[in-house]
Order: C-alpha cells, then structure tokens, then sequence
C-alpha cells in the first residue's frame, strides 16, 4: 500500500489531499476569494495560503485517520501557477517531508487534473480537455507524453469567464464562473460574438473585449441583459471548446473525452460535448466540483503514480516554476 | 440538378470518414468518383451560430478550393454545392495517402528521414505557394493532406476554416497550428519542421514577416506563462 499526501497552491485554492492505492482518504480545500469586481492577486493569495495551510494540513491528517508514519510520499506542485503562492506551498511541503523523512514528488498541476479525471471517472485513454482559469488545452497521450494538440493562443477561457464577471460585478464566491453559469441560465437572447477557431487551437481576447465594449453598451441602451450576455458568451466560448476537441478527437481517432479544470464543472459545457460526443458515438467523462476545482487529492494522485515509477525529486530539485508545460512530463507510469 | 440525381442514389453512399465538421462519403458523380461531405447539424451549438458558421464555411471551402486550383495548387475539384442541403459534392483524391498515415508507414523504415525531408521540403513549397494568394487554411494538419510519393505530389484538403487575408499575423497562425499539429502526431520531428520552414522562406515571396510573427505567436501560445 502506497499512501501520498499531496499540497496544492499554484492558484487561489488551497489544498491537502491524500490518497492510497487510488481511494482518496481526505481531500480538503480552502479558497480565497477576492473582492467582487477584482481578480486576485499574488502577493494576497499567498497570504492567504501561509495563514491556513497548517490547519488546512492537520484537517487533511484528521479525516484520512492517518499519521505522518503512514504516509510513503509528499507531493507538491511544482508548476505551473503564480510564483508567490507556489512557493508558500512548496516550502510547507519540504518542510514536512524532511521533519516526517519522506521523499519529495514534484508534480506538474496539469498532469495532476488529468490522473485525477481518469482516476475518478475510469476513462482509459481519453482525448482530454483542460478548461480552467490559466489553461485552455485539448491534450492526447502518445509514447510517455501528454501531448497538447489545441489551446489557446492568448488568455484562457476561464480567465475570459473571470474578466466579464468584473466588468459585471459578480461576486468572486464561489466563483465568478459559477456566477455567470447561474446568470445565464436567465438569458433568452442571443447577442452574436466573435467565434474565433484556428484549427485545433482557440482565441478568447478578442471576444472579451467585444463583449466588453458592445456589450456593455448595448446593456446601458438596454438591449439586453446582463443574463444575456451571460448567455450568449458561454454558448460562443464553449461551442469553440467542443468543436476543436471534436477535431482532436477526428484527428487522433479516439472516441472518449475526459473535462478537466474549474470551467469543467460548468454544466453546460458538460451538456454540450456530451451531446457533441453522443453524435460520434463516443463517450464524456466528467467530475464534479471536489475534483475538477484545484485540489488536493490530484497532485497526490499524479505523485502516487509517479512515486511508484520512481520519479522521486531531489531536495535542491524542488523549486517551482510558473511555466511548466503538460507535455514536458515524462509520463513513465503509463505502458500503452 | 439535385446532388442526389446525379450521384447514385443515396443507398450507396459509403461512409469514408466522421470528422469534426461533416459525414465523408464515397460516391459516383456523373461517372466520375466524387465525395460527398456532408455537414450535419450540430446540436451542440444554437441554432442560429450552427447555420451561420456552417454556411460561412461551406461556401468559404467552395471558393477555396477553385482559388487554389486556378493558382496551380493541388486540391480537389468541386462537382457541386448545395447550401440547403449542407453538401459538397468533390473530386475523390484516390491516388494519394493521408498524409498523417503515410508518415507513421516510415516509421522503422529505411530511408525515414531522407523520405521525411523530402516531403517536408515539399509541404513548404506549396504551402508558400497558398500564402503569397493570400489564402491561409485555418486547419492544416497531416490530416488534411494527402500525399502521392511516386509523383512527389501534395493535394490539400478540407479548407473549411480557410479564408482570404494579406495579414503575416493570419499567414503565422497557419504555420502555428501546423506545427502544433505536426509535432504531436508525430513525436520527435523538430528538425524536420525547421526543414519544412526553411522551404517555405525559400518559396515565399513575403516569408520573413511571416516566420517572424510565428516566433511571436510561438511566445504567446507554447512558452507563455500558465496559471492554475
């Protein structure tokens, strides 16, 4: 039996998480939120992070029943997020691992989303795709590789989702995308957006700023609402997910999805590539909130299999580091 | 004329393939083998985004593909289009591989990379040849190519995202997307796709300025930073 305890902080969720042998035995989280109308920064998500982990830690401790003793692994992301946060995560992470005397596991956070969606929903080898408030990548494994096929060409959906929920003012509790996916339920009308494929690959900037300026103005002339626009954004954005991850699945020959990432909670989206799937004869894999939100369990879950294939990180290998692509991962604990 | 009078009744239509945008069937068209690609709905969408970006597509592919062959660029020659009816009825390519199957067949054979560089220079070549008209694809794959080795002949397919535009910005995109594309179907081609922009720089008139927005494009996109 193989127990790891995994620390994540690469963005504004705080977690702990520990698995063994694929059961997750606690997974708890603690997110900060900043004030509506603003994003959150680095330097107070840091704060934040440093003020709870250690509560966060023994929470983790309590509900898994287990102790230090038990435990074979740390792992921590190393990357990819913001740089203060990271870093206030990592040192509680060595820090622990040299006082218990466990090996460290360096854990690349999107590689963590992906063991978890395929520890949690069963997909095999599925054509994955990555939505969240940093990442927007349609990615496939292929010899030891997550390989990324699609992504976005400047800023991520969720960061498209975020950015609109402030120039709404919706509040940031417990997400502006919840937010918006609540709104938009409301909307009726459709107001045409720009619809922005290259390829496999995206881009949202320009729809955020044509929906930030048409948008807003044809609210103050009250021809729409807010719910609306909510609406019409999220039909726009999504239809541009499923149609390039339909594309990768066209060219990769593959017939399972696996949504990964906090916009991969929103059930329209969920909705829309099942149905996208459902036409191909294929099949979507989805988890809920406690797995799709950063957590915990998954830098575990990705540490488990590494662990066990014998990626172990060096003391002086456990920096961090804001960039750290999915397909630099050697994936050593897969065969096919 | 109705598609479906002049190719052979729909019963025999053969599914090819299911791609992303549309049902591929092989069929006659007045003696002449034909495809039929077949856009269906997708339900996914709302209706009215469905309608309009499949009409704009469709009739985007048509032009396409007659200003690529009057240019001297190979790719099939379009029989008939029906917008209501989202079909496009086109010259069956039979005398090539798909691009995508014919690399993975070198694999652990004799000859690989000489056989790669040769095809590479060949893709940069034409691809130059599409750019200075001002065409750019909007999907270029190892998909969406089909390769004749004998003849040494590439034949360019599915321009359902292609459009017309004079902009490097647009030209550099094209060659990011296939360079994505490139290198993760085919695992450990980097040599070859600086090959296959060296060719493209020699072919192509207004090469520079494209190869320079791609290096933007490429900070933008592959080594950007990535939160959370």
């Amino acid at each position: 039996m193989v127990v790891a305890i995994g620390f994540e902080g690469s963005a504004n969720k705080l977690g702990v998480g520990i698995v063994s042998d694929g059961v997750v035995l606690s997974n708890v989280r603690h997110t900060y939120h900043a004030p509506a109308g603003q994003g959150f920064l680095p330097r107070d998500t840091a704060a934040h992070h440093r003020k709870h982990v250690l509560d966060v830690l023994r929470r983790a401790l309590d509900e898994a029943r287990v102790t230090p003793a038990d435990i074979d692994c740390v792992c921590f992301t190393k990357g990819p997020g913001m740089g203060a946060p990271l870093v206030s995560v990592a040192v509680v992470a060595r820090t622990v691992a040299q006082l218990w005397r466990k090996p460290l596991v360096a854990v690349n956070h999107c590689v963590g989303h992906i063991e978890m969606g395929r520890l949690v929903t069963g997909a095999r080898s599925p054509t994955v795709l990555y939505v969240s408030g940093g990442n927007t990548q349609v990615i496939a494994y292929s010899q030891q590789k997550y390989r990324i096929f699609g992504e976005t060409i400047d800023i991520a959906v969720g960061n498209c989702l975020d950015r609109f929920a402030r120039v709404l003012k919706l509040s940031n509790d417990p997400s502006p995308g919840y937010n918006i996916e609540q709104l938009a339920k409301q909307g009726t009308k459709y107001v045409e957006l720009p619809y922005v494929v290259k390829g496999m690959d995206v881009s949202f900037s320009g729809i955020l700023s044509h929906i930030e300026s048409q948008g807003r103005e044809k609210l103050e002339r009250g021809e729409c609402t807010a719910a609306d626009l909510c609406y019409s954004l999220q039909e726009t954005v999504f239809a541009m997910l499923v149609e390039i991850t339909e594309r990768a699945m066209a060219h990769c020959g593959s017939q399972e999805v696996l949504i990964v990432g906090g916009v991969g909670c929103n059930v329209r989206l969920q909705e829309m590539m099942a149905t996208m799937a459902e036409e191909r004869g294929g099949k979507v894999f989805a988890t809920d909130e406690r797995y799709c939100i950063d957590n915990g369990a998954m830098i575990a879950q990705a540490g488990w299999e590494m662990f066990r294939s014998g990626q172990v990180a060096r003391l002086e290998d456990t920096w961090i580091t804001q960039r750290y692509r999915t397909d630099e991962v050697e994936v050593t604990w897969r065969t096919d | 004329m109705s598609a479906e009078k002049e190719c052979d009744s729909r019963l025999d239509w053969k599914l090819l393939k299911q791609g992303a945008e549309a049902r591929v069937y092989s069929c006659m068209y007045l003696g002449k083998p034909a495809v039929v690609k077949e856009r269906f709905v997708k339900t996914y969408r709302l209706p009215e985004l469905d309608k309009k970006l499949t009409h704009r597509r469709m009739s985007q592919e048509v032009r396409s593909m007659a200003r690529c062959r009057k240019h001297g660029i190979r790719a099939p020659a379009v029989f008939h289009f029906d917008a209501t009816r989202r079909l496009i009825v086109m010259e069956h390519v039979t005398d090539g591989t798909l691009l995508k199957d014919y690399i993975t067949s070198l694999n652990g054979g004799s000859k690989r990379e000489e056989k790669l560089s040769n095809l590479v220079e060949l893709i940069g070549s034409v691809l130059a040849q599409m750019h200075d008209i001002d065409l750019i694809h909007g999907d270029l794959t190892t998909s969406n190519m089909i390769f004749n080795a004998e003849r040494r002949e590439l034949t360019l397919i599915d321009f359902g995202l292609s459009y017309v535009s004079s902009l490097a910005e647009d030209k550099g995109v094209d060659l990011y997307v296939l360079e994505r594309a490139f290198l993760s179907s085919h695992p450990n081609t980097e040599t070859q796709f600086q090959i296959l922009l060296d060719s493209y720089t020699r072919h192509s008139k207004k090469a520079r300025a494209v190869v320079q927005k791609l290096d933007e494009v490429r900070t933008r996109g592959r080594k950007r930073t990535m939160v959370g």
